[in-house]
């Protein structure tokens, strides 16, 4: 058992939490991932570690609630403990010192960006962020970035705060503007990620991104994270999780990702209540089902 | 050797070989329920005069981990069961394992003298007879361990390979701990093999017998990942090392659309039927999606697996594609048997070109060519050559493809000084010891694809490999 030491809410619906799990936190890199399972029947969801400490023995997870999964493992309180988690998983992102980079988050991805850019600070980078969210209350880590990135930038699709518009629309800015960026460094949903790779393309600049896929063991066993790398067959998992966006096949993979849409329907339905919408909690279900 | 039998051999050869009972065809098609009952008390008797207990038993020769067969014959005719289920483990720590996934046909019983002229003793279902009858009755004890030496040994993996050397060194006396990368322990026997084959229940009983020995276990570790092989010697003070992680990286045929949705990996689709319990979805959160129609390609016991649980969990028709003839499927007959006995259909030298989609980025089809079979090939089977102009479509919706496995890169990438072939397995020598000083390995992670026997057989030699190995190393530090 894994015991959930602290636990925050980041936005509505995106849950930071921090796991006593101290061989993974000792040998964690930043872009590496865990599989979780929450409970007894659950299914092995794959996480990117947010951050970790070593000395604490602790890794950082930042999650959304969007499906059933999801939805109880967010429902977790401190003193709750998960199931299983396992890793460090993945190869670690190619971290070095390109010059001047971009980071680009979107939704709960940032969370994901957060120790990469972190990261290439480290290695002496220049670094610039931007932040791409939905609506005001999801964007997060914001005060987080400022404190490693010359800029943060933010986008919301409404434009309920900041500029009005997607993150593509701030990076082509950066890019036709004076600094001499080198390397971009894009996480979030795949429809993203492609947009930054197709106009990263347009420059010639390197961009790395970070594939979410199907998994079942996250070990390389399950073949089920197949993506086309530059018209290869590459397993997410343990090829990846991240790639050069401008080799990646996202059409291919965004297609692929709908494999489970309608039985993710019925697994969300099966841990939320018809009548108020709310979680089932564990012990009433677990009645339930004797 | 004393005979304990009152019957002449002649009267014997007179006795018809028992059956097992099963469930019929139609009703264990629909249920993940075990095939077969086995023998009862009286069938096993019964069974065990037919031995002829020869001179010279050539089933224990024919027994990759040389069990004494004659012997716990006799003790199972004498209806001293326990002692026979002890005989047996004396080579050999699961044998209720091993009495229902070992291919007998082709080892201990095609070497019964009895099959010459008749049909052998029923050698597996005895020995799934008395595991079963231990385990009923609740009677067994851990045996007695040697007394407990200072050195420990590190077990990557939980397979059978893994399982066998952990069970050979903790009665030894050596402290032993077991890492495994999944949540639950059994590797193959977990993930792989369904449960209409090997009912968990049975594998989490043997696994408690290990566990009995002292043995301790690590979930949820991934060597390479977690700790590397160099930690475990450096930081956790490990002595030496067995690696048996298998092979479990799944490998594609490399046709057009494997990327659609509806294309599997016999290890994916057996993984989220097996590991993840996907066939009580969604009591268990982890989904399975199949079609009316299933075809699964290869020829293996994999192949038979995924096939069979396709039917199970409703596919109307299921199909096994194999390029090659009946003959040269390297499945076990009784997977085969049981299969056609479920209503799979074979479609046999037929070969898959490409996977046709339904215009949503889902299987439609599977377009096939026949084949026949020309000149013997390297592994000594007749190689499959197409037939010009014989394309022809199978509708369905769902393709798994079971057409064998490559060890997982992980360990091999991360420790420096071991030796790999060009297929991934790593190199060992008669000793099962690897190219790094205390590292030995077996099961498929040198085999590259085999039985579970073969497997134990590996771990079993690996484990008097290392005693050898930490005995001489005692003796240099005087």
């Amino acid at each position: 058992m894994y015991p959930i030491i602290r636990k925050s809410i980041l936005a509505p619906s995106i849950t930071r939490f921090e796991i006593e799990a101290p061989f993974i936190a000792r040998k964690r890199k930043a872009g590496n991932f865990v599989m979780i399972r929450v409970e007894e029947g659950g299914e092995r969801i794959p996480l990117t570690i947010a951050d970790s400490d070593s000395a604490a023995g602790t890794i950082t997870i930042i999650v959304q609630a969007v499906g059933g999964t999801t939805k109880l493992l967010c429902s977790k309180e401190v003193g709750d403990a998960f199931l299983d988690v396992v890793g460090p998983l993945g190869n670690p992102t190619p971290i070095k010192n390109h010059g001047a980079v971009v980071c680009v988050g979107g939704g709960v991805g940032t969370a994901e960006l957060y120790p990469i850019a972190r990261a290439l600070k480290d290695a002496g980078n220049t670094v610039s962020s931007i932040i791409g969210a939905r609506t005001r209350e999801l964007v997060i880590l914001e005060e987080e970035l400022k404190e490693i990135s010359g800029n943060v930038f933010v986008t919301t699709d409404d434009g309920s705060y900041a500029r009005k518009g997607f993150v593509t629309d701030q990076l082509k800015d950066l890019l036709d503007g004076p600094s001499d960026i080198r390397a971009v460094y894009a996480i979030g949903p795949l429809p993203m990620m492609k947009a930054v790779s197709k106009l990263t393309a347009g420059y010639g600049i390197t961009t790395y991104v970070s594939l979410n896929t199907i998994m079942v063991d996250g070990t390389g066993m399950c073949g089920g994270c197949r993506v086309t790398i530059n018209g290869e067959m590459k397993f997410a998992c343990v090829d990846g999780p991240e790639f050069e966006g401008h080799q990646v096949d996202f059409d291919e993979l965004m297609m692929r990702n709908r494999t489970y849409v309608d039985k993710e329907k019925i697994s969300d339905a099966k841990h939320v209540c018809r009548l108020t919408g709310q979680l089932v909690p564990d012990r009433v279900r677990k009645e339930a089902a004797s | 050797m004393t005979r304990i039998n009152p019957l002449k051999p002649s009267e014997r050869m007179k006795i018809p070989r028992q059956e097992a009972t099963e469930q019929s065809p139609s009703k264990r098609s629909i249920n993940f329920l075990e095939v077969s009952y086995g023998f009862d008390e009286e069938r096993a008797i019964v069974e065990s005069t037919r031995c002829l207990e020869c001179k010279e038993p050539y089933c224990t020769d024919g027994c990759p981990v040389g069990i004494d067969i004659r012997g716990f014959i006799q003790l199972v005719l004498q209806k001293d069961y326990v002692a026979a289920v002890n005989k047996i483990r004396e080579a050999n720590y699961l044998p209720a394992i091993c009495g229902r996934v070992c291919p007998q046909e082709s080892q201990c019983e095609a070497m019964c003298v009895l099959g010459k002229k008749l049909t052998p003793v029923a050698i597996g279902k005895l020995e799934r007879f008395v595991a079963d009858y231990e385990l009923q009755h609740d009677l067994f004890r851990p045996p007695a361990i040697a007394e407990k030496r200072h050195e420990s040994v590190a077990i990557v993996g939980s397979g059978p390979a893994g399982l066998t050397c952990a069970a050979e060194l903790a009665q030894m006396g050596y402290g032993v701990t077991i890492f495994e990368a999944l949540h639950a322990i059994g590797g193959v026997l977990r993930y792989g093999i369904p449960e209409f084959r090997l009912p968990k229940e049975i594998l989490d009983l043997e696994t408690e017998r290990i566990k009995a020995l002292g043995v301790k276990i690590y979930t949820n570790f991934v060597v390479g990942r977690t700790a590397t092989v160099d930690e475990l010697f450096d930081e956790w003070g490990f002595s030496a090392m067995f690696l048996g992680t298998g092979a479990g990286t799944p490998t594609f045929v490399g046709i057009p659309g494997e990327s659609l949705s509806g294309v599997y990996s016999a290890n994916e689709f057996l993984t989220r039927v097996n590991l993840m319990g996907a066939y009580k979805f969604p009591q268990n959160d982890t989904p399975i999606k199949i079609g009316k129609a299933v075809g699964v390609i290869g020829g293996g016991n994999t192949a038979m697996d995924a096939v069979r649980t396709a039917k199970r969990l409703g596919a109307e028709k299921a199909y096994l594609i194999y390029r090659r003839s009946r003959e040269e499927m390297p499945a076990r007959d009784e997977e085969i048997h049981h299969a056609e006995q479920e209503g799979i259909e074979f479609l046999l030298l037929t070969n898959p070109l490409r996977i046709i989609p339904d215009g949503d980025n889902w299987v439609a089809g599977l377009e096939c060519q026949r084949m026949e079979l020309g000149e013997p090939d390297d592994s000594g089977r007749r190689r499959p050559v197409p037939l010009q102009g014989s394309e022809f479509v199978v509708e369905l919706q769902t393709v798994i493809e079971a057409i064998g496995q490559k060890p997982n890169p992980v360990i091999q990438a991360t420790t420096p000084g071991l030796s790999t072939t060009k297929r991934g397995t790593v190199v060992i020598d008669e000793q099962q010891g690897t190219s790094r000083p205390g590292i030995f390995a077996g099961g498929d992670l040198s085999r590259g694809g085999a039985t579970v026997i073969l497997a134990m057989k590996d771990g079993k030699n690996a484990a008097r490999a290392i005693h050898e190995y930490l005995t001489k190393s005692a003796l240099k530090q005087g």
